[in-house]
């Protein structure tokens, strides 16, 4: 399955979940299909995408779906250990592997040998999701129905999608991201 | 009042209410301080550069977010600062255990002591220099009140000589 398929595929199963999208054509895969006052699209900072959820998802009640890669887990795999101990109950973690540095010129990365599912079963995680690839077998609803913190891993094909950078400013991204944040949050208190 | 104690009740002050830690023997206190208070979320990381990602998560989530560090860690979160912080324009205040400075026991801490402001002045990060508690007890809450008006991280370097 292509990469910008399994985003389609997930985000057609989002209502207002929170979604923080890793830095380069993932974020911009995302932004081409649906963009949304719900989405953070990283621009910097690879390996940061699980971090930031995890501190949206400590600081809000509402459930935050993250779309991180392999190559960028790789960088930060200390993250699935802090997740792992604060356990929050409304963090999705989905790592889109196509085992290569998919934004650089398709690298390879170490998650052709190493598989990352089973580095996070090892930390901890007690709701883990794998998907082959398979596109009839990539259920997204079981996932949301889980308590968190999940983890999901899906393999998908490398290759990027051929679509236009965002053209949204960080700062735009930022506060139309936070407003969508205080509009509920002011609801539910 | 010790230091400790000071930097505390500046947090208290500044309605910090979520804190990312990295140990130094010189902030162990401060951390059991915050780790006891039950309005502060308490968040030990692993490493210094993805403690600033989750204080920004937490920070577009409504907290208002601080880091205990030692200067050691500054080195492994230039990209996060620049790439994330400044781009986005996100504040934070970063307490700062300053190793290396006059008084040092440990010749290794000096290279990176020495760079450490340095390194902020690169990324044009706004530091202070509290000598005193009292000192710390006026620059903290002036330093979170630029962090928040100008969406910047702001570093407060504690030295040796400070505890």
């Amino acid at each position: 399955m292509e990469r910008i398929d399994t985003i389609r595929k997930i985000s057609d199963e989002l209502t207002n979940e929170l979604v923080v999208c890793n830095i380069g054509f993932p974020s911009r895969e995302l932004h081409h299909l649906k963009d949304s006052s719900t989405h953070f699209y990283m621009l910097g900072s690879m390996g940061l995408a699980s971090s930031i959820g995890l501190g949206i998802a400590m600081s809000t009640k509402r459930k935050v779906v993250i779309f991180d890669g392999d190559g960028s887990i790789l960088m930060n795999l200390g993250s699935l250990v802090t997740i792992f101990n604060q356990n929050p109950d409304n963090l999705i973690l989905i790592v889109l592997d196509n085992e290569c540095y998919g934004s650089t010129g398709s690298q390879c990365s170490y998650a052709s040998t190493v598989n990352l599912g089973r580095v996070a079963e090892a930390v901890g995680f007690k709701n883990n999701f794998f998907f082959d690839g398979n596109e009839k077998e990539l259920k997204f609803k079981e996932v949301l129905k889980s308590c968190g913190p999940v983890f999901v891993h899906v393999k998908v094909k490398p290759g990027n999608a051929n679509v236009p950078v965002i053209p949204l400013e960080a700062l735009d991204i930022k506060d139309r991201f936070m407003d969508e944040i205080k509009k509920i949050e002011t609801n539910i208190a | 009042m010790d230091g400790s104690q000071a930097v505390y009740n500046t947090l208290k002050q500044s309605e910090i209410n979520f804190v990312v830690s990295l140990p130094c023997v010189n902030l162990d206190n401060i951390m059991k301080m915050v780790e006891a208070d039950e309005d502060i979320i308490h968040v030990p990381v692993t490493r210094e550069e993805e403690g600033f990602g989750i204080c920004a998560g937490a920070f577009m989530g409504g907290k208002k977010p601080a880091i205990l560090m030692q200067n050691s860690g500054l080195g492994n979160s230039v990209n996060a600062l620049a790439s994330l912080f400044e781009l986005y324009k996100l504040p934070v205040l970063m307490i700062i255990s300053h190793r290396g400075t006059e008084g040092e026991f440990m010749s290794a801490q000096i290279p990176m002591g020495n760079a450490t402001p340095k390194v902020l002045d690169a990324l044009q990060i706004p530091y202070f220099n509290p000598k005193t508690p009292d000192e710390a007890l006026k620059l903290i809450p002036k330093a979170w009140k630029i962090a928040e008006k100008n969406g910047t991280p702001v570093g407060i370097l504690l030295s040796i000589k400070f505890w």
